[in-house]
């Protein structure tokens, strides 16, 4: 326990540091960096919790997907990046008390949260135990039952964020050859064969 | 060295969301950066999420996560979509460059 509490104090500071590193580093690949580096450390934290599948699927969603989209766009784009950090230091006091107020409250809400011991009689779904079922079957046994509605929903959603990010970013280009199906379908042999008369030893 | 306990994790998901929130006003005019402070909040409402289902014993937590995560990659795709055509149309991504509809 005394490992798991050491491992919860260095998860979490340093997915904090990442965290600020990702609003106030100057150049945005950093940025999208440090954004892995904070994935990296929730997952962690992930595991410390015994959510082992949420932190593989967190490695492998974000990192290896939405960071990586990131980093492909802020490379994609040419941007004078430092032009659009002007307004950095004006906007500074502003958030600072906003963001102040909002911890403040969010811990003297969330800080002093105190579960009583019988709650957990009443889950919907308890957890079982470590011993007889993995974390991902449990996951799976409710996923595919009790949730199963819901996870064809989230996979409807994926569907379309798919389909709107094609349409969104497909350009049809002027002037490129492309494969015209109707248009090859609807041949005949009287408009593709022309049948001529050759002269015997004469050639066309 | 203290028990970890809810209260801890509970601390730096709020943390984490502050600092998501103090991304969006710190960098007004990059989407990129918000789109990156949206991410983080999403991220810490999962920790949220998580450590509940962990102290009160409830897989729905998990399962919720995973759904949010879901959301969340949505929406990072799309938006950053959206960046990309307007970066082709108008060669800039400042924010208060996208007046076009006057909203």
């Amino acid at each position: 326990m005394e490992l798991a509490g050491a491992f919860f104090y260095l998860f979490a500071a340093t997915l904090v540091a990442a965290g600020f590193m990702v609003i106030s580093s100057r150049n945005p690949v950093h940025a999208v960096l440090y954004l892995i580096l904070a994935f990296f450390n929730s997952a962690g934290l992930f595991v410390l919790l015994g959510a082992e599948f949420l932190a593989m699927i967190l490695v492998i969603v974000y990192v290896g997907a939405v960071a990586v989209l990131f980093l492909f766009v802020v490379m994609m784009l040419d941007i004078d990046f430092a032009e659009l950090r002007a307004g950095f230091l004006k906007y500074l006091p502003f958030g600072a008390t906003i963001g102040i107020i909002l911890l403040i409250e969010l811990i003297l809400v969330l800080g002093t949260w105190v579960i009583s011991p019988e709650i957990s009689a009443n889950a919907t779904s308890p957890v079982p135990l470590a011993a007889e079922i993995t974390n991902t079957e449990a996951i799976g046994l409710l996923l595919y039952t009790k949730y199963v509605y819901f996870f064809e929903a989230s996979g409807i959603i994926l569907l379309i964020a798919m389909v709107g990010a094609i349409t969104l970013t497909l350009r049809h280009k002027e002037g490129v050859k492309r494969q015209n199906i109707a248009e090859q379908v609807a041949r005949s042999p009287a408009t593709s064969i022309e049948i001529k008369h050759v002269e015997p030893g004469a050639g066309i | 060295m203290i028990q970890v306990g809810l209260p801890h994790y509970l601390t730096v998901a709020a943390i984490l969301f502050t600092l998501g929130i103090f991304g969006i006003f710190l960098n007004r005019k990059n989407v990129i950066i918000i789109l990156m402070s949206i991410e983080l909040m999403l991220l810490a409402v999962n920790i949220n999420l998580v450590a509940f289902s962990f102290y009160l014993q409830d897989l729905t937590g998990q399962i919720f996560a995973i759904f949010v995560l879901t959301v969340a990659a949505s929406e990072a795709a799309i938006g950053l979509a959206i960046v990309l055509v307007y970066f082709r149309h108008r060669g800039t991504i400042a924010v208060e460059d996208i007046n076009m509809m006057k909203g």
